[in-house]
This record gives C-alpha cells, structure tokens and sequence, in this order.
C-alpha cells in the first residue's frame, strides 16, 4: 500500500487462537468501513506484510496496532516490543493480551511439566530419545531457531505499555464495531479518545445486569457439575448451584452463556477497582453458601462448611479461567517441576 | 521441611477489632509471651476480609497469614464471621493449587477473653512455618522482585542430528 | 549456502516461518518449515474438570472452535460411558454442517482462493479478497458475508455464541431446537446449497476453463502420493460429525478402519527439535522421514483425504459433484472405488464438494421430524475414567483423548488436532515446490516465495479472513458516532 494519507491499521496475534481475528470479520458489513478508512500495514492472517517489512517502518507509523494473544514465548514479546514501537495506539485486544485468558491457565503447571507432556509422555508419542524442541539447532545445512517458550505467560501489558484494552473472549462484534467507530472519529475527525489505560468496549457493571434469568436471594446449599443437573429455564443458574461467574464479571457480551444454561466463565474480566478477579469470585460466591444455622458446634459447622465447598471442583482453574495473568499470585509455585502445584 | 532455626517467618495477622483484637491485648497486658513473626493488620470484622488481602500478603513477601475472629455466634455483627470461615475454606483450597501449602493459611476464632489461647496458637503456627521454610512469593514469580515473570534457562541438551 | 526466510507466513491460521537453503549452485538442498509456537493444552487441560473441555479446547482455534467443542463433547460421552439421546446427534451435527458451511466457504474465496484464482505470483497488493473479487464480481463478494452471517448466526442459536460455542454436555447439549429456529435454520440450509452449487460452477468457469491453472493444478511441483485419512460411515461416505476412521493407501487400496478409541495403536507423533509441532504418522509402516509412497508412514487428513478415503458422499448432488471430480482430474475405478487423486491443489476443488454436502446434509437434518424435540440430555449415571471422541475438523481428522479421577477431574490429555496431521505433508510439499521452483540461476521474487506458501496454503485453511473490502458499485451507508453518540461522520457510496 502506498503512502496515501490513510491511517494505518495493524492487527497480531502473539500467543492467540485466531477468534480475534474471526470477532473483527465478523462485524459483517462493517468492516468495509475498516477497509475505506484505513490501509492495512500489518495483519499476517489476511496480508502478506512481513516481519521484515515493520521493522522498516519509521517509529509510530501505525496509527492503531490491535494486538491480541498472550505472551507465553520470546517472540511474542519481541513482536509486542516491536509493535510497540511502531504504533500509536497500541490495543490489547481480547482477554489474551488483556489478562492471559486460556494460555495463561499454563501458569499453574511448568515449562518442564509441558514438554514432558507434550514431547515425552503422551500415549502417541514416538520418541525414544526424548527429543524436545531447541532454541538453537543444528542442522547439516545451519542453524535453525525457534523462540524460547516462557515458563510463566504474560499479559500484553507485563511487557509494553498498552493504550487501551478491549476485553472479551473473543470481544463480541457489536462492542469491537463501537470502539471502531470511535476510533475512525478520533482519527479522522479529532473526536477525543477516553483515557489512555480504559477498558473500552464493555460496560461498568457485572454481566448479571444483562443477562435475563430472574434472580431472587441467593442461598446455595451445594452445587452441581453442569452435567449432574437440568437448570430450570428461566432462573438465575447460580442460584440452582451452577457455578456462574457473572457477578463478578463485566459485561458487555450480552450474557449470552447463561441465557443458554450454560454459567459464565468470566472472560470479559473485573470490574473496575477489582485487582484479582478471581479473588472477588470467589468471595461474593462463598458469602452466599446456606449450610442451615449454627447450631453451637463448632466442628461440625465446619464440616458442613467443608462439605459445600467440596462441590466445587478446581477453584483455581475455575475463578481465574480467563485471568490468571492478572491475578495477584500469577502462577503456581513449582519447586521440583512436577508441573501440578501441588504441595509435597 | 527444613528445620533452618535461623529463619524468622514472617506472618500477617488479620484481627477483628472486637474479639480477637482483645485477646492480643489481653496476651500483652498479661506479660505472656509469644513470638513477635506475627504482624497485626486490624479490622472491624473478620468478615471484612478479602481473600485479596491474603493473596496480596503473600505476594508482598509474608511467608504465613493468620485470620482470627469472634467465635461463631459472637460475631459483633452477628453473622459476618461465617462468611469468614466459608471463605477462608475456599480460599485455602485453591491456594493449594497455587503450590501454597494448607498450614501457611489459618483461621483462629478467639474471643476477647483468649489472651493465653491465642498466644499458644501463635506460638504454634510459627514453628510450623519456620518448618515449612519461607514462602518467598516474589522469587516464584520474579527473580529481580519487580518483574512478573520467572524463566527457567533453556535445557540445551545434546541431540543428534 | 544461502539461506531464505520467509516470516511469517501469512493468510492462515498460526504462526510458522520457512528457511530455505540453496547449494552453492542455487539449486535447493533443504526447506525447514518451522512452527514456532505451542500454548500447550495438553498439559495446563490436566487439573481441569473434563466437562470444562469443550470451552477450554474451543480456544485452541478461534477459527474452527466448532470442531474442538464437538470432538470434546464426544469424548465426554465416551468418558461418562453416555449415550446422548437420537435428536441431540442430529443437533450436533447439524450445527456441525452450519459450521462447515461458513468454515468451507471462507477458506475458497479469502484464503486458499487469492493464490488460485488470481495465480500465484500476481501482486500482492491485489493478491487477497479483494483481487477475487475484482475478478469475480462484488456481487459475490456480498454472498461471501452473507454466508458467514448466516452460518455463524446458526452457530450462535444453537451453540451459544458465535466464537466459541458453550452447549456441548456429555450425553446432551444445553439447550434445544424451538419450531421457530428450526424453520429459520431450513431456509439457511437451502440457501447454503444455492450457494455451494454456484461455488462449484465458479470453479469450472474460473479454474477448470484456464489452462494454465489446470496445468498448475496437474503439475508434479503440487503432487505426492501419501495414504489419506478421513473418517467415513457405515456406507463408507464421508461423515463429519462420526463413524469410523478409515485410510487408504496411495494406490487405493484400504489399509485400516478403526474407531476412534483405538487411535493410538495406529497412529504415533514424531518429533524433531527444530520445531513445537510434532509428525504423526501410520504405526504400521513407520516413519522413513519425510518421503513419498507406499512405504512411508506420512499420511494427509484434508478434504481431499476425505473424499479419497472414502466411497463417496451420503446426498445426491455432492455425490454428482464426486464424481465430476474424479472423472475430470482422470481417476478411474477399480474394485469399485476410484483411485486417489494424488494432486494437492485439487484440495480447494474437493472443499467444494463437501460444503456442498455440508449444506444438503444441513436441510436433511433441519426438516427431520425430531429435530424439536426437547429432550436433549441423558442422564449421567456412571463414572467418569477414560474417554476418546474424534471428528472431522475442516483441516483434518481431530481426536481428543482425556483420562479423569473418579471426579472427573482430568488426569491427562492428548490431543491429535486437524492440521497436525499434515504437518510432515506440509513439509514435503514445500520443499517440493520450491525444489520445483528455485533452480540455479533462479532470480528470487516476492512471487516465487509466495507460489512457495502456496504449498502450504491449500493445506490448512485454518484461517477465516472473510471479506477484507468490496470495490465497485455496493450501496452502503455507514454513520460513525464518538463516544458520546453523537454522529461525526457519515459515509455512503452509491446511495442515490
């Protein structure tokens, strides 16, 4: 694309799973409004741009870089540092560059647990050797290289400055189409943009503002895998003891899992003021178990305490699904490499 | 489990103002002693706790955190402290998946006549840390203590063509 | 030696880059096409519960998560020892066909079509949707996103959403079909048939009548012969919601049907160290590196696989089109079955076949009686151990394998995804091609490099890039508000 005065758009996926890329195609008609505005610079889903070709582009030559998948190796971080420094605007687009989403629920296992998986253990597996990818290797023809695969994934913004972050897995194409239009005002017009560090895109209250199951008070005596009950229609699923992690979730998405009995899972991310989504989750959900009164036993109050929360499986996978980057601990503590954090 | 007698834990106590407060003054006004690890981060409840406060605890550095609250069916708000226990449990069984081991964690309900009480239980869980050695949540996550990552070198191993 | 790098690849799915090396001659002695990424699933999925699968795995791929979530769901059924009720297969496979519909379609015109249909090394400025489209006309353009829109609104009344669906339960789906979804969906599914027809007749009319794409198409650069895999049903027709896996052999001939559970006796993963992706390949004939031919191990699971492995199609007008297919390209039957076409661009025309089954399976499924039905679940009575469920994911055979405690809570996982399959193909076909292409004296171009992805793109459209612009002489009108609402542009062409 030749120099024409048209804004300059890019869109990478470092760590990522290509619904990004899928959510922006499919404001449908729309994007021929992306395609009038801008040219494209970078977007090697759809372009054949190289990476060679950024590298010679002069410093901010990219007006707006929507950058989506985690960091979980070396050259996700160089391509976010790279952008970084080509872009004016740099977009943490999705949960993955916004809070490590699916990939980083690796950080509650280990690099050396993931190969040996991967590379070594699995019933498929032919490799008597126990070959496992290099960073550097020698072949009779020279070196060849891959990048080095980080113990602990990152989110965008634990490595470059991120402007504004645009949540959702992937974000639904109504709110991408709003921010959109957003942006094409600011750039063509000089409209203001919101603050530099917003979450755009999504709204300020918890998913349970849109979703249209009926709520009444909340007093679960237990709960149930989504397979070991039929959810009554109509009804708040956490209520009936499906976990739902809409209350401490923002929305934006519509509520669309719920509407199909199916609870939330948190991938919009926290509410503004939250630090560790999953931290929140887990509060709000444990204050509304019902055990029945204290009846003066201390122990067997307890018990029944323990009994409760007993039916809910992988807390730690379960209430930082989507937000383990961004969460206070990060990753689980792995002292001898057996990948499943579990204390000796 | 290092038994390493130069290692000092460093615990955080959450106490709630109106029982478990007391109990600790009540141990100074008496002259009992106990260790000094623990440090006493005062709230009105222990229903005021935030599972985020012992996760931020713990990743700021502390190697065990103690809660303590009014005994079930003393709460000065009458039901907050279940709320603690609920959460506490809950807590403690993710921490597990985080690779924090259960004793790091405890929830002790003393009422405000529990100086002696709650001296032992201090006394005990700081052996019990000083067994299971320091947390030191910032070297898992950060070698330097600034930056979230931590990375293992590559293992070069000698492969044959 | 020199050396050539081409990165990163571009118009698919994923990361990957190619370093080619030339003798000093210039002829070339060795192409490397290297992944360089890996999320690993397979190990942070363990600790997770199994029926959180078909929503952790759908993130594998943004682009087929459809195809995740199915072979996940399956493999619950077989882990929970579950049979889900007779209309909760037909739901599945026909929000399976919707996704077929929208997968297959963009693949042809925005991905594998640029290359195909405009030739490999035209401009690359020209050399995307847009290209086709010029060439092809913007009404098309218009019946591109229409398709998509349709399909992935299907994905979402059945699934959920339209990315990453969430209604697949062992032995049921949460939600089911009303009378009114399932008459909106019967006039989808006859659209996608017009649809799929008119794609077929666009390939006669713009490949098959050019020479030069039919030499391109028949030439020894884009050919091997490898065994096929796809998975087919109890007729030996292609199916890919389930039924048994089946492979042939580069003759013809069959050499295994399994079922899904006995996968890892058939197939194994090699690995190398200059890469994160591993090579499966047969167990049975082992693997010899990346060659050719009957001895080798290498095996290819796409859409030409499909309809190579199989018999035929289940519906009337795919079947007409199968046999147009094999007729033109010179197959002839023996034993009954055709022999394989070995020519690994004829993979664009043998999508087309299958969206077109795709989409008369879809009618056929969306007026069954029993579709409405609201009795979608079976209940869970026994526990969980171990389980497998495979499908067709639009890049190849897809299996999942979870193994729990008696809580379900997933011990290991392995997973054996579409593309994986073809990765020593893929390999092969690259150096192929630019064995083909690069020669001494060569002069190396932008075009050359890109006809060299062309062995890797018809591959693995793993990547939906629907429509990137339509020029010409559509009538939009588009109102840009700011923040705050209010209009600060407005944009129309050719409203009147």
């Amino acid at each position: 694309m030749t120099e024409n005065g048209k804004p300059k758009l890019a869109m990478y996926w470092a760590a990522a799973c290509g619904g990004c890329e899928i959510s922006i195609l499919n404001i449908h008609e729309n994007i021929l409004v992306v395609d009038e505005v801008f040219d494209v610079a970078f977007f090697p889903c759809i372009a054949d741009f190289k990476t060679k070709d950024v590298i010679g582009y002069p410093d901010g030559y990219i007006d707006v870089c929507l950058f989506n998948g985690a960091i979980r190796n070396s050259e996700n971080e160089e391509m976010a540092k790279l952008l970084r420094q080509k872009s004016k605007i740099m977009v943490a687009y999705g949960s993955c560059a916004y809070e490590g989403c699916i990939p980083a629920l690796s950080n509650l296992t280990s690099k050396d647990a993931t190969f040996n998986a991967v590379y070594k253990e699995n019933p498929s597996i032919d490799n008597p050797g126990g070959v496992i990818p290099q960073t550097e290797f020698k072949v009779p023809e020279g070196i060849l290289e891959i990048p080095v695969f980080y113990n602990t994934v990152k989110s965008l913004d634990q490595v470059v400055e991120v402007d504004y972050y645009l949540p959702g897995c992937p974000p639904e194409p109504p709110q991408i189409w709003a921010v959109l239009q957003v942006v094409v005002a600011a750039l063509l017009e000089g409209a203001p943009l919101p603050p530099k560090g917003s979450i755009v895109g999504a709204t300020n209250v918890a998913v349970c503002e849109e979703c249209d199951l009926k709520k009444d008070e909340k007093k679960i005596t237990r709960f149930y895998r989504p397979y070991e009950i039929t959810p009554e229609p109509g009804i708040c699923l956490l209520e009936q003891g499906l976990v739902c992690v809409g209350p401490a979730t923002r929305g934006g998405c519509g509520a669309l899992c719920p509407q199909v009995g199916m609870g939330c899972r948190g991938c919009y991310g926290p509410l503004d003021g939250v630090e560790d989504q999953g931290a929140k989750m887990m509060s709000a959900i444990a204050s509304v178990i019902d055990v029945g009164d204290y009846e003066g036993n201390e122990e067997k109050y307890e018990e029944k305490v323990q009994a409760a929360i007993d039916t809910i499986p992988d807390p730690a996978g379960t209430f930082y699904r989507f937000s383990m980057a961004h969460s206070l601990l990060k990753r689980a503590r792995v002292d001898n490499g057996n990948g499943k954090g579990e204390t000796e | 489990m290092a038994n390493n007698t130069e290692f000092e834990p460093l615990i955080i106590g959450f106490t709630c103002n109106w029982c478990s407060y007391r109990a600790a003054d009540l141990a100074g006004m008496s002259r009992i002693k106990y260790p000094p690890n623990v440090r006493l981060i005062r709230l009105m409840c222990s229903g005021r706790l935030d599972p985020s406060f012992v996760l931020k605890a713990l990743k700021g550095g502390a190697d065990a955190v103690l809660i303590t609250g009014c005994h079930p069916g003393e709460c000065h708000y009458l039901e907050q402290n279940y709320k603690t226990l609920k959460r506490y449990i809950l807590l403690k069984r993710m921490l597990e998946q985080f690779g924090v081991e259960p004793n790091r964690v405890k929830l002790v309900w003393a009422s405000a006549a529990e100086g002696v009480q709650l001296a032992d239980e201090i006394t005990k869980m700081v052996e019990e840390v000083r067994d299971l050695g320091p947390l030191n949540w910032p070297a898992v996550v950060s070698p330097n203590g600034d930056h979230p990552i931590a990375e293992t070198e590559p293992v070069v191993e000698e492969v044959q063509a | 030696m020199t050396r050539i790098t081409i990165d990163p690849i571009t118009r698919l799915e994923g990361h990957g880059k190619i370093e080619i090396f030339l003798d000093d001659v210039g002829n070339v002695k060795n192409t490397y096409l290297q992944i360089p990424e890996l999320r690993g699933f397979e190990q942070f999925s363990v600790g997770r519960p199994a029926e959180e699968m078909p929503r952790i795995t759908n993130r594998i791929c943004g682009v087929c998560p459809e195809a995740h979530h199915m072979a996940a769901t399956k493999a619950l059924d077989n882990l929970f020892h579950v049979e889900p009720p007779s209309v909760t297969k037909k739901i599945r496979e026909l929000f399976y066909e919707a996704f077929y519909c929208t997968d297959h379609t963009v693949h042809f015109y925005a991905l594998g079509g640029p290359d195909f249909v405009l030739g490999p090394d035209s401009p690359p400025a020209e050399r995307n949707i847009l290209g086709v489209i010029h060439k092809v006309g913007v009404e098309i353009g218009k019946e591109v996103i229409a398709c998509r829109q349709r399909n992935h609104h299907v994905i979402k009344m059945l699934g959920g959403r339209g990315i990453h669906p969430v209604a697949g339960l062992p032995g049921g789906w949460s939600k089911s079909m009303s009378e009114e979804e399932r008459q909106e969906i019967e006039e989808i599914a006859r659209k996608n048939i017009v649809f799929a027809l008119f794609s077929l007749s666009l390939f006669d009319d713009v490949v098959l009548a050019n020479q030069a794409y039919v030499d391109l198409i028949l030439s020894d650069a884009f050919t091997h012969q490898t065994y096929y895999m796809g998975t087919v049903d109890e007729n030996n027709l292609v199916n890919f919601y389930d039924g048994k896996i089946r492979v042939t052999d580069p003759e013809g001939k069959e050499f295994i049907k399994y079922d899904a559970k006995d996968y890892a006796t058939h197939i194994a993963e090699h690995v190398e160290p200059w890469t994160y992706l591993k090579f499966p390949y047969l167990k049975a004939v082992g693997w010899k590196g990346f060659v050719d031919g009957m001895e080798s191990g290498v095996y290819c699971a796409t859409p030409l696989s499909r309809l190579n492995a199989s018999d035929g199609m289940a519906t009337p007008k795919a079947q007409e089109a199968f046999e147009k297919f094999y007729e033109t390209l010179g197959s002839t039957k023996t034993n009954g079955r055709y022999k394989p076409v070995h020519h690994r661009l004829a993979t664009h025309w043998a999508r087309l076949v299958e969206l077109l089954y795709a989409a008369e399976r879809m009618l056929e499924l969306a007026i069954d009686p029993e579709i409405t039905n609201p009795n979608v679940r079976t209940p869970i009575t026994e526990k969980p151990d171990e389980g497998i469920g495979s499908v067709e994911a639009p890049r190849g055979t897809l299996t999942h394998h979870y193994k729990t405690d008696e809580n379900g809570i997933l011990t290991h996982v392995n997973l054996i995804v579409g593309t994986t399959n073809n990765y020593a193909p893929i390999n092969m076909s690259v150096k192929k091609a630019a064995e083909g292409l690069i020669k001494q004296g060569t002069v190396i171009t932008e075009g050359l490099l890109n006809t060299i992805e062309m062995a890797f793109r018809n591959y693995d459209p793993c990547m939906s890039c629907a429509t990137h612009s339509l020029p010409g002489q559509m009538p939009l009108e588009v109102v840009i508000r700011d923040a705050d609402g209010n209009q600060v542009k407005k944009l129309s062409q050719y409203i009147e």
